[in-house]
């Protein structure tokens, strides 16, 4: 019993899954028809037969796949990603480092907004069930959930940049947390962050709804305390409870609408990145941001399991 | 002048079958120290009646009519703030299931000296010793202890212990204990009653006890109401209503009781079910169940009479009363049970006798 | 009760009388209880009443005939469906016609109701076919998941013991990539195309059935070791089969009805990034994909907002008339239990 080991457990558990993710990840990509130096040399008509049989042969394309497999997998966990094969001179490391920063920020405008928007208006929405901003705020997220991202994106830029001009079309070229830049990420926050915002609007109402049936709020009440106790303290903490089981889901949804909004808004990050290493095949690249998403993914699952514990006195750890 | 004093108290509820009539036209009195007893069977509108004395009833009920005066003052009158300085301080609950009562993710101890800050303005400490005290005094053991611990790491009976000590935490004047007992077993549910009655004598507390369980009235009350289909049948002091019930629905409890050394084959159950109370018969609502019932019962409302004299109740404290035609000369047949009363001991055990 | 007299017996409470005689009055017990209707029954009457479901029934009605009827179907050669209610060859470039007045980007007019794109094609017709692929792709995937995520979390949760564990790991392992991650690798290896893209988006769908149909065994089957502990034998199997997966059958259907939209959302998305079809393809996603350029810099200065609020518009009003059902779907098939509780309730 007792959360460390509970949490020790919980981690152990998360080795076989991350070893799955690497799998999946490598298995996938190597379906591929064709190796890296395939894309390489059509970049190069000029490399011969010869030269691409010895390239073949210093980067392991010529090995078994478990073994190219164990040569990437300890490489990977040697922080080796390799290289960029279409940028020489760049390795996958490089192009990480630079474009992880730019995502997480706007992630976290996602999610920031999400959590802004959707606590309070789910606890509104399930104290005042069934009254006229119940009905509105389910129409919107309802909406929310419907909108398509990238649609959504081009709507804000048609509206918010070209309509009322209230706001710049392209990136500013500026720090990443200067004023300018945190102005231009409004709009991209609120895109790749209206989906998880409506889910978990919707999720905190009906959790909300649930447990303002319960007895012990009827209970709270009988013992006089003011209603803004009983939700704000009684009934709130074990939403959020059911809350943080979706939490992972919702970080899912926001990794995966940063690839898409990323497009819209022009913005440098990884999940652009993604999409340019689609287009052009970049092997390592696609390999490197898929098996970083599990990862993340996989974390972020053993985290919100873990702040679920800590907030459920219930939960048995056996 | 009574603690609290019920007048002609309708509740609804706005069903999409209908409109449910759980409380219709009640009327009763708790004088100060008085343990007060209400049973019937489920959907006899006790809870209802309960949670309109905390002013709790919620969508889609209503109170319709009627006054609830609490030291002479209305309840149904004051403002939601007054009200909130009432529940848990001067009037408190204990609700059947203490597992469902008690917030599963805060600890026992927390959720009552939460109560003695609100009310009390005690500051944290004050309220930690006072809520050690009272864990005490119900009989948790190791109380400074326990007080930490969550719902969960109680067992049955130490739950509804805590959620007494919660309830007598700010030294009301009237708990109100709504089935207190019905979760638990036999034996236990012996030893919360004796205690529950010690402790309202100690801190001069008046009860209103709910049940569906006379065996459990007995132990513990002074004054009985029956209730069926929202409306009291018959109010009496316990012991008459033990060795003289007046009103047919009354009898029908009092047999159905197991007891010790019962001669007779099964138990005399009555037959059928409380009427939903979306459709309630004409005339006399318990006619469908009743064995004495006649034509006349099924068009002729009874009104609570003194079944001696055959006049309207008075209201007081301490009469007997019942609402059945017999007593206002309605019926022909008449009623035909006895009642016979042998041996020495009071054997009547709070029992198994369930809805 | 402290009195001194003794133990009461009570004699003449005669039940008998009650059950046999005649009844007194017209009145009977449980009037207002609803009879015995199916389950179905009662979800489908419920959904019915639902307005909200309703509409969002019509309206994704009235898109898929609008769609299907749009431009004739062929399949293999062979026309099965040859009504034609475009007014425009969604593929034809009208300024290339003789006589035809039409330009690239004109706005909205008579004739051309969503005005025309990039190359003078009529916006409303390309619209109405452009639904055909991301719709007819939703349904097919939740059709293949949900019947894979069935059987697979049916064995799962049937064996138990070390096979569940297994197979639930690789449940947790799909899991561990968002759909949109996955589908985009897949089509990376695949390439763009119709069936690549019910492939991209079959491969990460079903994780979610399997461990949704996994858990309903398993309760159920718990249920099953108290009432019958040593009965699971060789009548297990028909017990899963007769009895778990229909009842397991509800949540199926809700989960499905709600990842329809969000399947749809995936094609549009992967067309929006050129990924899903050749450029120029009457599909609301790829449609997209020119126009960000436009909004950034219209062509003369002017934005043909059309272009954008048109084929994205599309794809909202069909996920959202979808998720409308979805959540009728949801209440109705809910409203089920929340009635046994009541009758099962009492106190
Ligand atoms: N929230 C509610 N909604 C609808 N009807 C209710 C509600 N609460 C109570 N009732 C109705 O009121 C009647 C009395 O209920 P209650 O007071 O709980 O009975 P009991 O005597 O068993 O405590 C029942 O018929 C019940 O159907
Ligand atoms: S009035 Fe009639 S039906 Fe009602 S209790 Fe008396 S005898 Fe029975
Ligand atoms: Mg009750």
């Amino acid at each position: 019993m007792g959360l460390r080991r509970f949490i020790v457990k919980r981690v152990l558990l998360t080795i076989p899954i991350l070893f799955g993710v690497s799998i999946v990840t490598f298995g996938m990509v190597h379906l591929t028809p064709g190796d890296p130096i395939d894309v390489l040399v059509s970049f190069n008509p000029d490399v011969g037969p010869a030269e691409e049989a010895a390239l073949r042969e210093r980067y392991g394309y010529d090995l078994p796949v478990w073994e190219q497999y164990l040569r990437w997998i300890g490489n990977v966990l040697q922080g080796d990603l390799g290289p960029v094969i279409t940028r020489s001179g760049v390795s996958v490391n490089d192009v990480i480092m630079s474009r992880l920063p730019e995502t997480i920020v706007l992630g976290l405008f996602g999610w920031v907004f999400a959590l802004v928007i959707a606590i309070p208006t789910g606890i509104y929405a399930a104290v005042n069930k069934d009254d006229l901003g119940d009905h509105v705020s389910r129409f919107v997220a309802l909406s929310g959930i419907s909108i398509p991202n990238f649609w959504l994106g081009l709507m804000l830029i048609l509206f918010g940049a070209l309509v009322f001009n209230i706001w710049p079309v392209l990136p500013p070229r500026k720090g990443l947390l200067s004023l300018d830049t945190l102005w231009f990420l409004v709009m991209p926050g609120i895109t790749i962050g209206t989906a998880s915002a409506s889910t978990l609007m919707r999720i905190m109402r009906s959790s909300m709804a649930e447990e303002l049936n319960k007895e012990y709020v009827t209970a709270a009440r009988a013992k006089g305390l003011p209603e803004r106790t009983v939700i704000l303290k009684h009934v709130l903490r074990n939403s959020l409870i059911s809350v943080t089981t979706v939490a992972a889901f919702l970080t899912a949804n926001i990794v995966a609408g940063s690839v898409v909004v990323e497009v819209v808004f022009s913005w440098p990050g990884l999940g652009r990145e993604f999409v340019q290493a689609i287009t052009s095949r970049e092997v390592n690249l696609i390999l490197a941001i898929t098996l970083f998403t599990g990862v993340a993914l996989v974390l972020a699952n053993l985290l919100a399991d873990i702040v679920y514990a800590m907030l459920d006195p219930r939960i048995r750890y056996d | 002048m009574a603690l609290v004093e019920i007048n002609d108290l309708t509740v609804n509820f706005y069903t999409e079958e209908g409109v449910v009539r759980a409380v219709d036209d009640l009327s009763y009195t708790i004088e100060r120290g008085e343990k007060f007893g209400v049973v019937g069977e489920s959907g006899a509108g006790k809870s209802v009646t309960a949670m309109s004395l905390m002013r709790l009833i919620e969508d889609p009920g209503q109170i319709e009519s009627g006054e609830i005066l609490f030291k002479g003052e209305d309840l149904l009158e004051m403002s939601e703030e007054r009200v909130r300085s009432i529940r848990g301080n001067e009037i408190a609950m204990i609700f059947q299931d203490a597992q469902t009562a008690l917030n599963p993710v805060y600890t026992v101890g927390e959720q009552i000296s939460e109560v003695i800050r609100h009310h009390l303005d005690y500051g944290e400490r004050e309220a930690k010793e006072r809520t050690i005290r009272l864990l005490d005094e119900v009989g948790i053991p190791e109380a400074e202890a326990r007080y930490s611990d969550y719902p969960h790491e109680f067992s049955g009976g130490m739950q509804q212990r805590a959620v007494i000590a919660m309830a007598l935490s700010c030294d009301p004047d009237l708990l109100i204990a709504d089935e207190p007992t019905t979760a638990l077993d036999v034996t236990i549910e012996a030893k919360i009653l004796d205690q529950l009655e010690d402790l309202a004598d100690e801190f001069d507390t008046s009860i209103q006890l709910i049940t569906h369980d006379l065996g459990v009235i007995a132990q513990v009350c002074d004054r009985v109401m029956v209730m069926y289909g929202g409306r009291p049948v018959e109010k009496a002091p316990v012991e008459e209503l033990y060795y003289d019930p007046k009103h047919p629905y009354s009898v029908g409890l009092m047999s159905s009781i197991p007891r010790i050394g019962d001669t007779r084959e099964r138990l005399q159950t009555i037959p059928g079910t409380m009427p939903d109370l979306v459709d309630v018969p004409t005339g006399c609502s318990f006619h469908p169940r009743c064995p004495y019932a006649e034509e006349a019962c099924t068009r002729k409302d009874p009104v609570l009479v003194d079944p001696e004299t055959g006049h309207e109740a008075s209201g007081d404290p301490g009469e007997h009363a019942a609402a059945c035609l017999e007593y206002t000369g309605d019926l022909t047949g008449g009623l035909d049970y006895t009642v016979e009363v042998d041996g020495e001991d009071p054997q009547i055990t709070p029992g198994d006798q369930r809805e | 009760m402290s009195t001194q007299r003794g133990r009461i017996q009570i004699s003449g409470f005669d039940t008998e009388q009650v059950t046999e005689r005649e009844p007194l009055s017209d009145w009977t017990a449980g009037g207002t209880g609803g009879g015995t209707e199916g389950r179905w029954h009662r979800a489908w009457r419920q959904f019915k009443s639902n307005r909200t479901a309703m509409i969002g029934l019509s309206v994704v009605a009235i898109m898929v005939v609008l769609t299907t009827f749009a431009r004739p179907v062929e399949i293999a050669g062979i026309t099965v469906q040859p009504i034609s209610l475009a007014p425009f060859e969604p593929q034809k470039s009208l300024f290339l016609e003789p006589g035809s007045n039409a330009g690239a980007y004109d706005p909205p007019s008579l004739t051309h109701p969503m005005g025309t794109d990039a190359s003078g094609r009529d916006m409303f017709s390309r619209v109405m076919v452009g639904g055909r692929a991301s719709i007819s792709i939703g349904f097919v995937v939740v059709f293949i998941t949900a019947g894979f995520g069935l059987v697979y979390g049916a064995v799962a949760g049937y064996y138990g013991g070390w096979v569940d564990e297994v197979m639930m790991r690789i449940v947790d392992t799909v899991f561990a990539f968002p759909a949109l991650v996955l589908a985009l690798v897949i089509i990376a290896i695949l390439g763009g195309g119709y069936w690549q893209l019910v492939a991209a988006f079959a491969f990460p769908g079903w994780a979610g059935y399997a461990r949704l149909i996994r858990g309903e065994i398993l309760s159920v089957k718990q249920n099953q070791y108290v009432t019958a502990a040593q009965a699971l034998g060789a009548r297990d199997r028909s017990v899963i089969f007769r009895h778990i997966v229909p009842n397991a059958i509800a949540p199926l259907i809700v989960q499905a009805s709600l990842s329809i939209g969000t399947v749809v959302i995936g094609v549009a998305a992967l067309g929006f990034l050129g990924l899903g079809f050749p450029p120029g393809t009457p599909e609301w996603g790829t449609m997209l994909d020119a126009t960000r350029e436009t909004l950034i810099q219209g062509p003369g200065g002017s934005i043909p907002w059309w272009a954008t609020v048109f084929p994205g518009g599309a794809i909202f009003i069909f996920v959202m008339a979808m998720n409308m059902i979805g959540d009728g779907v949801n209440d109705a098939l809910d409203a089920q239990s929340n009635v046994d509780v009541e009758q099962g309730g009492g106190n």
